[in-house]
């Protein structure tokens, strides 16, 4: 398998979030600002990445009936590493993320790669596709949080360019549907012209 | 008294889909007809208080005292998921015309982060069990009303030409946008 390609696909052409809509409640909830967004991606790369690793070695050893409990299983174990450490080393952004750290066990995203593609390929391969996935949804997360982040309270990663306010709604739940419509049109017009079929 | 404001602030205030943006991908996935989502609301509800009654116990009973906090994550998911199982494989021995109502939506329910979302929820509210229930039900009605008021907005779309760019996916993003918006009219109802 081309690595250089099974490494470019995540960030357009099988975006998670622009493309495929995969784990939606994330990317709306928590892009309020660029920072969480990237805190969030990094956050669930790191999940889509191990369990990817762990489920491609035992997956010739699994058998097929339980195949989904246990991939559940070692998802659930490395959330909850991600939990603790984030609670040790992040505190702050711990208590932004709130249950979405909790929640990326049944973020789609993770258990579609490892039933869909860690499953079936080698160690090499399903670690790529798991960095590569990973990596397209922060960058997704970090657009949204960005477009929203400025919008709604006129800063980059807190650093302030307007005075006074933004567009508070872009903050609020509402903005997040309409900043994430917005930005899927926008990805579906260069994917267009990107890949044209 | 305690029971109402717990029932208004979950349905309206902070509603489980448009507010605390749980549930979205059946919002989005089953929402294209009102039946559908009738359905699949009825199921949701099934499930979640089921799934509440259980996660409070295991997490008063057995995860507190013997300090095992940190494998709520992996108990949870786990319980869940053998509990949308066992629903199922019961469903379809007792009642038959139910199963084949809310049984294709069975399987869909365990990935649905609402169900462990609200089971998260109730903990971390500190609620007794039958706040948790009453907590559990107001959330899966909540869920109900905003899934089926899309899919009615979402099959009078069918019948509009948006532009080019905006079909599909785009155009039901910013129409749930303008819906959560209508629901924040009724935040500070409930302090």
């Amino acid at each position: 398998m081309n690595q250089v390609k099974n490494f470019t696909k995540g960030f357009i052409k099988e975006n998670p979030v622009f493309v495929l809509l995969l784990g939606l409640c994330p990317v709306l909830a928590v892009t309020s600002s660029a920072e969480n967004g990237l805190g969030m991606g990094i956050a669930t790369t790191f999940v889509l990445v191990s369990s990817n690793m762990v489920v491609s070695l035992f997956s010739k050893f699994i058998p097929s009936k339980v195949r989904i409990p246990s991939f559940i299983v070692i998802i659930a174990s490395f959330v909850t590493i991600v939990e603790l450490v984030m609670q040790a080393f992040a505190p702050a952004l711990f208590e932004a993320l709130g249950i979405f750290i909790p929640l990326i066990v049944v973020n789609c995203i993770v258990l579609g790669r490892a039933e869909g593609f860690a499953s079936k390929n080698s160690f090499v391969s399903s670690l790529v596709d798991g960095l590569s996935i990973g990596l397209g949804f922060t960058m997704a997360l970090f657009i949204l949080g960005s477009v929203r982040e400025m919008l709604g309270a006129g800063s980059i990663l807190n650093y302030k360019f307007i005075t006074g306010d933004g567009i508070l709604v872009f903050i609020l739940s509402p903005g997040a549907f309409i900043a994430l419509g917005y930005l899927i049109a926008l990805s579906n017009r260069v994917k267009k012209s990107l890949y044209k079929s | 008294m305690e029971y109402i404001i717990i029932i208004i602030s979950a349905v309206l205030v902070s509603n489980i889909v448009l507010a605390q943006f749980l549930g979205i991908c059946p919002f989005l996935g089953v929402s294209g007809k009102v039946s559908t989502s009738l359905g699949m609301s009825a199921a949701v509800m099934f499930v979640m208080t089921l799934a509440t009654i259980v996660t409070w116990v295991i997490s008063t009973y057995i995860l507190a005292p013997f300090s095992i906090t940190f494998l709520r994550t992996i108990s949870y998911i786990l319980v869940i998921a053998s509990l949308v199982q066992m629903v199922e494989i019961i469903m379809k021995k007792i009642s038959p015309p139910l199963y084949q109502a809310l049984g294709i939506y069975l399987p869909l329910i365990t990935t649905n982060c609402a169900i462990l979302g609200v089971a998260l929820l109730t903990i971390s509210k500190n609620f007794n069990l039958l706040e948790g229930i009453v907590y559990a039900i107001a959330n899966a009605i909540g869920f109900g009303l905003a899934m089926m008021l899309f899919a009615g907005l979402r099959e009078h779309m069918d019948l509009m030409e948006p532009p080019k760019g905006m079909r599909g996916v785009p155009i039901a993003l910013v129409t749930a946008g303008i819906l959560a918006l209508a629901f924040m009219g009724f935040s500070g109802l409930v302090k």
